[in-house]
């Protein structure tokens, strides 16, 4: 079966972003940029279905101008056998993304479609459930553990309470959390046959969709600063202030 | 205008963050009704009916509904969203799961974890694990918004509103409930508590977090991990605090061996009075921390323990 792996071009999880002083957006010029942790665990959990012998194909996709094809090749060295890239200059809002990637889904008619839960950048949590709605596939979100088993897949999602799991059937939609796996590191060689993996490159505006955004990003702001605390010497002196200063214990 | 709220609940009880949710309703201002659908949630029912603001609860009460797979449930608001402008949930995983199921049925954005409302089409909304805040106009007809709770106090709960039960069943058939592992504990939830102690990779193993309940008890704590508490296995998967996990904002919150990456702070930040208790000085925490003691956290919570 195959296996679509969408991924996205975000800042560095290690790097603290800046707000840009005229409260645009946030400040990524010079910033390190690198695959979405939790697409880096969707192409690793694609790649180890391959290596099981579940998946037959492993094919990752970005949106994105040219500079997430870097990105891309990190999925083809970890593991991906071709990649495509969708090319637009917009920051697409999720439901776009999602509409993209079904036209891509109705041609590649993949069986599972593997993304991660959130991007760090914009935290929103949408594009898996977005584009299960739109194929009318079921979706299997936030996933510790994913077992495909004949026509179904089972996926245990990690919720408020603990852990769930749902059966679902193929083809379907799976997003990762944390716990799924632990990314591989991409090997020297790997990284070398990559580069010469296919990666095909469409427009975004050969789809002919209505791709216009929803939202408004009005202003980004920093967030309210905390002041810097004090540094108490004992337990007694702590106690002591978070009773009579602090007045949150009694 | 009108507002559809879909209340968070496990068919016997209403989750607290229903309240918090409706409180950013009404700050969008319009009739609000809210929207229980279950399998046996009489009780959750009883419950909803109270909610302050709350002119209607709709239930739909039917197996479909039991376990709120997102394939059923969104297929439920979708069609009953018709007669409202705004469609509300609580950002929590349920809700974040089926949520941007009905956006895209709907053909709409969702906005995500709103902490504030600025008009009926502008909210306010943490990106980048909170180290920004952005502001975002909602350009369609009909808004679908999930509710970050720690943005909002809760409505009171003595309430009347009317009851309207439903006959409505969509069942996809292309997903089933197989079972749940949930995690039993006699403390408060992380998301509900007003005091929270979290362990991180300073607590050493799973076992050692033991150290911490006599100072929940003590407290009527709820128990917290940070992200590399959990991976390392120490403790399962619903402790933990952070950008992708749990958002609290107590009025007490207690970081233990924690050392305050950007993504634990984004999921505690906002809480009132933050204690770290970390023995290296230069951990990050501390730079948040209104409290900070640097000392063995091994020597420090026997002695706190016993001192509270």
């Amino acid at each position: 079966m195959k296996v679509l792996v969408p991924i996205k071009r975000v800042i560095d999880y290690n790097v603290k972003v800046r707000v840009k002083p005229d409260q645009s957006n946030v400040d990524l010029a010079n910033t390190k940029m690198a695959i979405n942790p939790f697409c880096e665990i969707a192409v690793e959990e694609a790649v180890r279905l391959k290596e099981a012998g579940t998946a037959t194909e492993v094919i990752a996709i970005s949106i994105g101008d040219k500079s997430c094809q870097e990105q891309l090749r990190t999925a083809l060295a970890l593991g991906a056998d071709r990649a495509i890239q969708i090319e637009t200059d917009e920051n697409l809002d999720a439901l776009n993304i999602a509409k993209l990637l079904k036209a891509v889904v109705e041609e590649e008619q993949p069986q599972l479609v593997i993304l991660g839960k959130q991007s760090i950048d914009s935290d929103n949590n949408q594009t898996g459930q977005m584009l299960a709605a739109l194929t009318g596939m079921p979706q299997g979100t936030f996933a510790s553990v994913v077992k495909v088993e004949g026509e179904k897949v089972n996926v245990t999602r990690e919720v408020d309470g603990g852990l769930q799991t749902v059966a679902l059937n193929l083809p379907a939609i799976v997003t990762t959390d944390l716990r799924l796996n632990e990314p591989r590191y991409a090997s020297l060689p790997n990284i070398m046959k990559a580069k010469r993996k296919p990666l095909a490159v469409k427009p975004a505006t050969d789809f002919g969709l209505d791709l216009t955004a929803r939202t408004k990003l009005l202003k980004v702001t920093p967030p309210a600063q905390r002041q810097a605390g004090i540094v108490v010497e004992s337990i007694d002196e702590l106690v002591e202030k978070l009773k009579n200063e602090a007045k949150v214990i009694s | 205008m009108s507002i559809l709220v879909i209340a968070e609940h496990d068919n016997s009880s209403l989750k607290a963050e229903t309240l918090k949710t409706v409180n950013a309703a009404q700050k969008i201002g319009g009739d609000i009704t809210l929207l229980v659908a279950g399998y046996n949630c009489q009780n959750a029912v009883e419950a909803a009916s109270k909610v302050n603001g709350v002119s209607k609860v709709l239930v739909c009460d039917n197996a479909a509904y039991e376990h709120q797979l997102a394939e059923n449930v969104s297929l439920l608001v979708t069609e009953l969203a018709a007669d409202y402008e705004h469609i509300l949930a609580t950002a929590l995983t349920t809700g974040k799961n089926f949520m941007p199921r009905v956006a895209a049925l709907l053909d709409v954005a969702q906005i995500s974890d709103i902490i504030d409302v600025e008009s009926s089409d502008t909210f306010v909304r943490p990106i980048y694990a909170g180290n920004a805040i952005a502001t975002v106009q909602s350009l369609d007809s009909k808004k679908v918004i999930t509710v970050r709770t720690t943005g909002f106090d809760a409505v009171a709960t003595d309430g009347n509103a009317e009851v309207v039960t439903l006959d409505i069943a969509t069942d996809a058939g292309i997903s089933s409930h197989v079972s749940d592992e949930l995690t039993v504990s006699e403390r408060p939830d992380l998301g509900a508590a007003s005091v929270v102690i979290s362990g991180g990779r300073g607590m050493q193993n799973g076992d050692n977090f033991k150290l911490l309940d006599g100072i929940a008890d003590k407290l009527g704590a709820a128990i917290g991990a940070s992200r590399a508490a959990v991976d390392a296995g120490f403790v399962p998967n619903d402790m933990q605090v952070g950008q992708t996990g749990k958002i609290v904002a107590p009025d007490l919150y207690i970081a233990v061996g924690i050392s305050g990456a950007i993504q634990h702070l984004a999921g505690m930040k906002d809480s009132k009075v933050i204690v770290a208790i970390n023995k290296d000085p230069e951990a990050p925490i501390f730079q948040v921390a209104d409290y900070g003691i640097v000392t063995d956290l091994f020597d420090a919570l026997p002695e706190l323990e016993s001192k509270l």
